[in-house]
């Protein structure tokens, strides 16, 4: 299982507590094959996380993992091997605004 | 028991307040969907608990939220605004070709007669459709392909389709406007479009009586009397008196005639409202002081309308989708600004109480007369 860890603006839209999990089954790890994932658990989250028509990351969002930004790692690459395992969270980040 | 019921979308939610008849006495309800920009909140005519809500962010994209029992639960719905077929381009600031892409809901605007019905005005400009209460939607892009859209550019805000006026006496015709397109009109249901911007001029256009290129900041028409078009431009209030087919200009004895909002009296076609803004490089009030202008023959003679609003050091703005009126015996009209104030009168605009004050910049104000 994987955990993600999703701002608190789209907990709240999807009404979720705290991390999700999500479970890929027989699919490869990827951040796409997460995304989708989640997605079909939670289908309000469509959009919101990646554009609608192009499928990729919403400009202000970044993906972080193992204290890493993996926003820019191509969407069919494997994850890491800790966020696999479920040791460590996959995060979505809303960048910081304003000042 | 009538009573009304205030839909405000604000920077940083939506808010609901609610009062009696006399209109005195208001529950605020809200933030709701608090953080989010809420362009738009608007109710179906046709059965008052279904609201819809244009809820978005920079950072999250387009929402579309749906109540069915008058603002009380909320249930997200389809947010998939995909343009129809070939995308082509628009003219971009720079006056290059630049492709359509979709931003944001400026208005939501449900059908008079089916609240299963609702349309949609987006940036970039192009007009939606949903004909299953907001679980789909599908452009009518007659609008944006009828033939001038590559020549319609974004104004500063963003090029929105942000007016959306529904004839109740034809409801094959319908109206919108675009910024900084112009007015448009459709005689059959949205398949087909023509610009309707004869008499407009703008000088900040190369040709100030071009076919489309104009900025029209907001439409509104009384629903007795439909063929009346009024229009506040970005500069110039106008008037039509043919569906659109000429304008003229009505700003008359105004001070400044830059401007948002414009609206009808519920119950008398010929008396309108204004809320005159300094310029369009000083988006606030002339000399510090809010005051709604008022005419009641249809434009040309105005009077301003203090009581109740602040006549000093007033610097707010009032957006294009921020006055409303509701259909009570005493027509009740009421604005928001940026500021995060809502204002509210009760007698038709002689006096102005402060419903609310502080709340996050207001974007919209729409209102629903109960019974």
């Amino acid at each position: 299982m994987i955990r993600v860890v999703l701002p608190s603006h789209l907990r709240k839209h999807a009404n979720i507590n705290g991390e999700v999990t999500v479970d890929l089954g027989e699919a490869a790890a990827t951040q796409r094959a997460l995304l989708d994932a989640l997605e079909s658990t939670y289908p309000v989250l469509r959009g919101t996380i990646r554009d609608h028509g192009t499928q990729k990351r919403r400009a202000f969002l970044r993906f972080f993992a193992c204290q890493r930004d993996i926003s820019h790692e191509p969407p069919d690459a494997p994850l890491p091997a800790e966020v696999i395992s479920g040791a460590r969270p996959f995060l979505i980040v809303g960048a910081i605004a304003g000042g | 028991m009538t009573g009304v019921r205030l839909l405000v979308g604000t920077r940083k939610g939506a808010f609901i307040l609610t009062s009696d008849g006399k209109r005195q006495d208001w529950d605020v309800s809200g933030p709701h969907f608090a953080g989010w920009e809420i362009y738009h909140v608007k109710g179906s005519p046709a059965d008052p608990n279904r609201i819809y809500a244009s809820q978005s962010s920079g950072w999250f994209g387009q929402q579309i939220q749906r109540s069915s029992d008058g603002g009380k639960t909320w249930e997200a719905v389809d947010n998939t605004f995909a343009y129809d077929g070939v995308l082509g381009t628009h003219q971009w600031y720079d006056g290059t070709p630049h492709p359509w892409e979709f931003k944001r809901v400026w208005h939501i605007e449900p059908s008079l007669t089916d609240p299963d019905i609702v349309y949609a005005g987006v940036e970039d400009a192009a007009l939606f459709q949903s004909k299953d209460g907001g679980k789909s939607w599908a452009e009518l892009s007659g609008l944006r392909g009828h033939g001038s859209g590559p020549k319609w550019q974004p104004g500063a805000g963003g090029m929105c389709l942000h007016t959306i006026l529904l004839d109740p006496k034809d409801p094959k015709r319908m109206f919108i406007a675009i910024s900084a397109a112009g007015a448009f009109r459709t005689d059959d249901g949205g398949m087909t479009w023509r610009p309707i911007n004869q008499g407009l001029k703008s000088q900040y256009i190369p040709d100030p009586t071009a076919e489309v290129g104009h900025c029209v900041h907001r439409l509104a028409l009384h629903p007795s009397r439909p063929d009346v078009l009024y229009m506040q431009k970005h500069w110039d209030v106008m008037r039509s008196n043919d569906a659109g087919n000429s304008w003229h200009e009505v700003s008359g004895n105004l001070p400044t005639d830059f401007g948002f909002v414009i609206d009808v009296h519920a119950h008398e076609p010929e008396t309108i409202y204004v809320v005159p803004i300094k310029s369009d490089a000083e988006h606030f009030p002339l000399d510090g002081q809010l005051r709604v202008w008022r005419s009641r023959t249809g434009g040309n003679d105005w009077e301003p309308l203090t009581k109740g609003l602040p006549q000093s050091n007033c610097y707010v703005n009032v957006l294009r989708d921020a006055m409303a009126v509701d259909t009570l015996d005493s027509c009740g009209v009421y604005f928001g600004t940026t500021g995060g104030q809502v204002y509210g009168s009760a007698d038709a605009g002689d006096s102005w109480t402060t419903i609310v004050r502080d709340l996050p910049a207001v974007l919209s104000v729409e209102v629903q007369t109960l019974s």
